[in-house]
């Protein structure tokens, strides 16, 4: 009995319990769509169900190591990042027209995705340690640290990435405290910039903005995914057609449905009503990690875990924006609903940093 | 500067950082309550328009194809036009066992084996979902018989389709061109256009001619519906729709009656006739002999056509007025006149003995004229109208290649016109610049001998031919030549004219185009090269004729038209414009391998004249107004 008790003790010490609580739940109803949207394919939802063990065994060891060395593994990652991110500049295999990918004998790697946390904690760690004597020329390195990889990853080439990335540095830098007068200041730059870009766009280039920002431009080539999956949640009314019985996606079988638009799936089935109750338990995990975010001690845990929660919520906005049609497509994934074991992997790492920050013995900075 | 360092205060950072914690929380939740009142938008607001009638029912997305413009002559005859008839279509995907669901359908509709055929090629080179035709043009009793069968073939269906039609197929199938299937080129070119959104639906696509350079106005513009279908896949509701615009009609410059005429005149014979309007550029007839049936192309031509065509030894898909390139013959003769006058090089006075050929001095090589024994006292004049050969050697001598070269080509030979249809060829006009970049070799005074009298390096296309007569109908003016006339808008019918457009304009001294204007219309006349053709005419033509050697005779023997082989026989050439004091028309004529400019060319000529400018019809046996052939005896070099 001892033993049983010894064992859980040892699992969950380091563990949030209200944090996973709803990552399971959100997992769960997640592999119940899944199935719906592979038409009842057992293999892919049992192969999601690995991707979920792994992502959680990872979660688990990340959250098991102390705060200082998640702190001391920060530079060398970041560096590592860098090295295979030019790597893949020169020796990356290209497949469908970019390179993305590094082949290491055995297995391949995308660079990429480890810059995805190894960005965050390198900013991090930077801003932890110039904390005392904070200036603005430590906020100019911090945006070269952020500006390094990205401009790597849009070189692949790979917006997507690149963006999120960026925006996952930008929250670093806007939590450390970057000039709000900096912000606006770029802010107003780029919106000038606009008209300007606009005019020495090529005509091919000015219809793929167009057909972005309006479907149905090109209904049946760029726009189509946007106008089905806007049918697709329209046609779920208020409750849903029932699981398993969205009509829309069920004699489509496009493969998307089970990674970027398994929202729509989820909304033609569950309705306004699903709707609700998934956004609400989206907002609770949100909450939790913001309570973390709060609570948490140093200027490193602080950004870490903020960027962290700010990253995980512009993945949910930008994937149910673009599938509802508020947004264009851009290729971003259901945070742990989506099919697919990379992007299930890095959300659940992040999560076990913010567990490790939360459940670690807070150190007191002077 | 003293370096201002401050030491941050903790607990003020971290207030700092919980605003701004907050102040994302609440960004956070912003955006949430924008998601949420789409989600509401969506699923409340316009849960009428989603909601479908039935359960199993689901709402698709299609695309509404634009109807095509039509393309007319400029009197309204129609060059293409579009029609509807009804297609079965097969979506492979839905079909479990295809073959056999084929042989059964054949037992109720008639399939042939190239239908079948070309079905299987359609399959390879599309994804199974799409929706492939099998048959075309179903008859009204087979649309019924399969009505009747319908349950028995599911993933089968009748559409409606709308199909291209060419009238007049052959006759002006070299302007009109056709449309055909969208392939992956054209895939391609569409997307580097940022088009390939408009041509979403769409099957078809300007390959050539007209239908290929004013695509995009022929098009339209491609609209969408939203429709809900039932299971199987047949519409029930249109839930929305953005109708398609339909393409914009184009009006030619071709004169269709003009066009019949000269077809008419050339009978049987290979050829072309280009016929512009002087005074502005406008095509008013383009011919191209033999054409084909451009119908034949539109729904991807079959095996057996294609190769008919394309083997044939008469070459019917050869565009011979854009792309055929001629030696111009005498007709280039016209232009050497007054290059030897605006270049001061010979008067209108200036005569000399002809004894029948031409020597370079210390060289015993005699270049030939046509004539055995000369024309005797030559001028200027003299000159064009019996197309006297030597004059040229000699005169060809004093100016020199570049000298020709550098004048001549104002008047376009050796440039492509720029004409509306894309193909144009830019025939050759020599220089010993380009001899040196092509052979590798200089220039040698005799070949400027050959090139005086247009044969030679010296290469023209009938449209060139055509243009470089306009400029000396009209005393200079290079007009772009064009084939459409107007462009109607399909909506409002509003008629919008492509102006006339002045290339540029040339220098030449009036009294010198006089000399040699005069002169082209003596050919028409008793004692010129052309005299029979002009015989009895209503109005004054000017003209030159021109045979062009297609192989060459050796030094000393003749040229007997009989013994050589059909094929290697010379071109018949003419250019010519009329009325002569005030030109309405300017042409240039080619009749391949038979009879000499004067026998031959010029009659046709005379027929397209008297149709334009007096409405005359030719009877029918006109066709044959040319000598028979006799044995015609030419020196040649």
């Amino acid at each position: 009995m001892i033993e049983i008790r010894k064992i859980w003790h040892y699992l969950t010490r380091y563990i949030d319990n209200f944090l996973l609580t709803g990552i399971l739940i959100l997992m769960v109803i997640g592999l119940i769509v899944l199935y719906s949207a592979t038409g009842g394919n057992i293999t892919r939802v049992s192969n999601q169900v690995i991707n979920i063990l792994i992502a959680l065994v990872i979660m688990w060891l990340v959250a098991n190591i102390p705060l200082q060395q998640i702190m001391r593994l920060a530079l060398p990652m970041y560096m590592l990042g860098l090295i295979l991110l030019i790597g893949v500049a020169f020796f990356g295999e290209i497949n469908n027209g970019a390179r993305r990918w590094l082949s290491l004998g055995v297995t391949r790697i995308q660079p990429s995705e480890l810059m995805k946390i190894a960005l965050p904690l390198m900013m991090a760690w930077y801003f932890d340690k110039h904390e005392i004597t904070l200036r603005l020329r430590d906020y100019l390195g911090a945006t070269i640290l952020l500006l390094l990889p990205v401009l790597l990853i849009l070189r692949q080439p790979d917006l997507g990435t690149a963006l999120l990335i960026a925006a996952s540095g930008f929250y670093v830098l806007f939590l450390a405290g970057l000039s709000w007068r900096i912000i606006i200041g770029l802010g107003t730059a780029a919106a000038a910039s606009l008209p300007v870009l606009w005019s020495v766009m090529h005509d091919y280039q000015r219809q793929r903005i167009m057909t972005l920002l309006d479907p149905t431009q090109d209904p049946l080539g760029a726009g189509y995914h946007t106008i089905q999956s806007s049918i697709a949640i329209g046609s779920g009314g208020v409750v849903g057609k029932g699981w398993q019985n969205g009509t829309q996606t069920q004699l489509d079988f496009l493969p998307e449905q089970s990674t970027d638009f398994i929202f729509a799936v989820f909304s033609e089935e569950f309705g306004l009503i699903g709707n609700t109750v998934l956004l609400l338990l989206y907002l609770l995990v949100i909450g939790r990690c913001i309570a973390i975010t709060a609570n948490a001690s140093t200027q490193f845990t602080r950004l870490i875990s903020g960027s962290i929660t700010l990253t995980f919520c512009t993945y949910i906005f930008v994937n149910m924006g673009m599938v509802s049609g508020i947004l264009p497509i851009v290729g971003v994934p259901l945070p742990l609903m989506s099919y697919g074991g990379t992007s299930m992997v890095t959300m659940l790492l992040g999560f076990g940093i913010l567990m490790s920050i939360q459940t670690h013995p807070k150190l007191v900075k002077t | 500067m003293k370096q201002h360092v401050e030491l941050r205060n903790h607990s003020v950072e971290l207030h700092k950082f919980r605003m701004r914690l907050t102040i994302s929380a609440g960004f956070v939740l912003v955006l949430f309550l924008l998601l949420y009142a789409r989600f509401y938008f969506l699923q409340v607001v316009q849960q009428e328009h989603y909601h479908t009638l039935a359960e199993a029912n689901r709402i698709s997305i299609a695309p509404l194809v634009p109807y095509r413009g039509l393309i007319s002559d400029r009197n309204g005859r129609i060059l293409a036009q579009n029609y509807s008839a009804y297609t079965l279509e097969v979506v492979p995907s839905k079909i479990q066992d295809l073959e056999t669901t084929l042989n059964e359908l054949a037992a109720i509709i008639e399939i042939t084996s190239t239908d079948r055929q070309r079905f299987k090629k359609l399959l390879k080179e599309s994804k199974r979902f799409k929706s492939l035709p099998i048959r075309h043009r179903l008859t009204e009793v087979e649309i019924a018989t399969f009505a009747a069968n319908r349950y028995r073939f599911p993933g089968i269906e009748i559409r409606a389709q709308v199909y291209r039609q060419y009238p007049e197929k052959e006759m002006v199938s070299h302007v009109v061109g056709y449309i055909s299937r969208i392939n992956d080129h054209d895939l391609e070119q569409l997307e580097s256009n940022g088009e390939l959104h408009n041509y979403r639906g769409s099957h078809h696509i300007g390959k050539i001619g007209i239908e290929q350079s004013y695509e995009k106005q022929l098009h339209g513009i491609t609209g969408f519906e939203e429709v809900e279908t039932d299971a199987a896949g047949r519409s029930i509701r249109v839930l929305s729709r953005t109708p398609p615009t339909p393409g914009n009609n184009l009006i030619l410059t071709l004169d269709l009656g003009l066009q019949e005429v000269a077809e008419m005149a050339f009978g049987d014979r290979r050829g072309a006739l280009v016929a512009l309007d002087p005074n502005n550029g406008e095509v008013l007839a383009f011919v191209s002999k033999p054409g084909y049936d451009n119908n034949l192309f539109i729904g991807g031509i079959d095996q057996e056509n294609w190769n008919l065509l394309n083997n044939s030894i008469d070459r019917p898909l050869n565009n011979r007025a854009l792309r055929g390139v001629y030696p111009p013959g005498s007709t280039f003769k016209p232009f050497m006149a007054l290059a030897a006058l605006e270049l001061g090089k010979r008067t209108a006075e200036y005569s000399m003995s002809d004894p029948g050929y031409f020597s370079l001095p210390g060289v015993s090589r005699r270049y030939r004229d046509w004539k055995p024994g000369g024309h005797g006292r030559v001028d200027l004049h003299k000159s064009l109208v019996v197309s006297c050969d030597t004059y040229y050697y000699s005169l060809a001598n004093d100016l020199g290649i570049d000298n020709i070269h550098n004048f001549i080509s104002q008047f376009g030979l050796g440039r492509k016109t720029g004409i509306d249809i894309e193909g144009e060829v830019s025939g050759l006009l020599p220089s010993s610049a380009w001899k040196m970049r092509q052979h590798k070799q200089k220039w040698y005074a005799g070949d400027t001998i050959s090139v005086s009298i247009g044969q030679g390096y010296n290469l023209t296309t009938p449209l060139q031919l055509a243009f470089a007569t306009m400029i000396i109908a009209n005393n200079g003016k290079a007009y772009l030549p064009h084939l459409v006339k107007q462009i109607q808008n399909s909506q409002t019918g509003e008629i919008e004219d492509i102006p006339a457009k002045l290339l540029y304009s040339l220098n030449l001294k009036p009294q010198n185009l006089e000399v040699v204007k005069s002169a082209l219309v003596d050919v028409t006349r008793p004692g010129g090269t052309a005299a029979k053709a002009g015989a009895n005419a209503d109005y004054t033509f000017a003209g030159k004729t021109g045979t062009s050697q297609v192989v060459g005779i050796k030094q000393g023997e003749r040229y007997n038209e009989k013994l050589i082989n059909e094929r290697h026989r010379d071109h018949a050439m003419f250019i010519a414009y009329a009325p002569a004091e005030n030109p309405m028309i300017a042409l240039a004529i080619l009749v391949e391998n038979t009879g000499t400019g004067g026998s031959t060319a010029a009659p046709i000529a005379r027929q397209v004249f008297d149709y334009f400018l007096l409405g005359k019809l030719p009877e029918t046996d006109l066709a044959h107004l040319t000598d028979p052939i006799k044995n015609h005896v030419h020196d040649h070099l």
